[in-house]
């Protein structure tokens, strides 16, 4: 009997996925694209609620894949289906037939340059969430380049949430669901850096849905004193001295507000991934008008696809917090697993 | 001036640069609970004198933290300082005290 799985994107849902797999006694070959496993995880400093660092978490996953065939830097280049199963081909040159493919080819970040009016890639001091994190990453890294976009000693921070998310305009119109909880860590983790400085939140809602999450809110509020600004920030523009003039209603009184910050940080939200889209297209996948994979159904089989032997795991589904996607990841080698059972 | 036919109105504009946060600050050192507004209405909608008056707590944190001051008091001018909303805020803030601590530092009565 074949007991190969395919796993693609060696982001925390192919780790997970990969390692349950393994355990189950399956031959697990996992294809990554780029040249490290981890996906966003390895590029991110903390994680909420409670600032875990990353890195803990990625290295609790690695320790877990062994045993697992993976192949970095390498590409789907085909996948055919045979009879009853899938021929991959990777652009290393090798050629795998499995029973199963499992996608777990995650999100990309939402490019913030595409909202213009908001200045990322024009202005000189506004950045993304990712960056905000790459710089939290750096600083344990003494030969690290600091950002030159973040100033030394700002005054006043703000943050924009919903940047690529919630805007039909923008063609997402979903909401990303990680970001608020990002936003208002990523405040304070700012405020217990740079403690002089008053820090703004500019939002529509806050969807503070997880365990803690709404613990964290209140702590922003009166440990870290952020103020929330319930609006969404309308333009942005730089005056003589490069700071950044923000415009937004202030929606809670029913009036424009003005303000002027030394930084900015845009809370870009989650797309699937286009190399992901690229592997969905050669076996058909749908995709919903969200473009993320459309699943079997929307509550009982959200690890199976509309083909037989393509499975989901991770953001590529939707966008997913980390907790949700290792549960996932767990739940999709489960299903492989009463799959395979088909071929006994 | 010449009569167009239409005429301006001072900006509503907020000008969080101009904003006084020195004394919101005092505020927040007395009543540190101010913070943990997230501007739900309870207290505005539990009002007894909220009906007649335009009295309501949350418009007057959110007020005074934007830095307009006099306007702030307009919305707690008219409190009779019942309690109704100390039992309603589900932040626990206790407003009645508030309401008190806001015209001992913002000098009002």
């Amino acid at each position: 009997m074949n007991k190969n799985v395919i796993v693609i994107g060696g982001g925390p849902a192919g780790l997970e996925a990969s390692a349950q797999l393994q355990n189950m006694g399956y031959n697990v070959i996992l294809v990554e694209r780029t040249h490290e496993l981890g996906g966003h995880l390895a590029k991110w400093d903390r994680l909420f609620p409670d600032g875990v660092p990353a890195k803990s978490v990625l290295d609790s996953l690695l320790a877990n894949i062994g045993g697992v065939k993976y192949f970095l830097g390498t590409e789907v280049q085909s996948v055919n289906l045979l009879e009853k199963s899938y021929n991959v081909i990777l652009s290393n040159g090798i050629t795998i037939l499995a029973n199963a493919v499992l996608i777990a080819s995650g999100f990309d970040l939402f490019p913030a340059e595409k909202k213009e009016e908001y200045g990322y890639g024009i202005y000189d001091h506004v950045i993304t969430n990712a960056d905000l994190e790459s710089f939290f990453a750096s600083r344990k890294d003494k030969q690290a380049v600091p950002d030159p976009r973040i100033p030394l000693q700002p005054q006043k921070i703000g943050f924009v949430h919903c940047v690529g998310s919630r805007d039909e305009k923008i063609g997402n119109r979903h909401c990303s669901k990680v970001c608020c909880a990002t936003a208002v860590k990523q405040a304070c983790e700012i405020k217990e850096e740079f403690p002089q400085a008053d820090v703004y939140c500019f939002y529509m809602d806050l969807r503070m849905f997880g365990r803690n999450y709404e613990d964290l809110y209140l702590k922003a509020q009166k440990d870290y004193g952020i103020r929330f600004i319930r609006g969404r920030v309308s333009e942005v523009a730089e005056d003589i001295d490069k700071k950044l003039v923000v415009k937004a209603e202030d929606t809670l009184s029913g009036k424009p507000v003005k303000v002027t910050l030394d930084l900015l940080v845009l809370m870009a939200g989650m797309k699937n991934s286009g190399a992901g889209q690229q592997v969905g297209s050669m076996i058909s996948l749908e995709t919903a008008e969200d473009g993320f994979f459309s699943c079997r159904d929307s509550v009982y089989s959200l690890q199976k696809s509309n083909k037989n032997g393509i499975f989901f795991a991770g953001a590529c589904t939707g966008p997913k917090t980390l907790p949700d996607t290792l549960h996932e990841a767990r739940a999709a080698a489960l299903t492989v697993h009463n799959y395979m059972k088909n071929f006994e | 001036m010449a009569d167009f036919g239409y005429s301006l109105t001072p900006s509503s504009r907020i000008d969080l640069n101009k904003a006084d946060r020195e004394t919101f600050g005092k505020l927040v050192k007395l009543e540190p609970d101010v913070l943990k507004c997230m501007a739900c209405g309870s207290c505005t909608a539990s009002c007894t004198a909220g009906v007649y008056t335009r009295t309501s707590i949350r418009s007057a944190i959110l007020y005074l933290q934007n830095g307009r001051e006099k306007e702030a008091l307009e919305f707690i001018k008219g409190c009779m300082l019942c309690g109704k909303c100390t039992i309603v805020c589900p932040r626990a803030i206790n407003t009645r005290q508030l309401v008190l601590s806001i015209c001992k530092i913002y000098n009002l009565k």
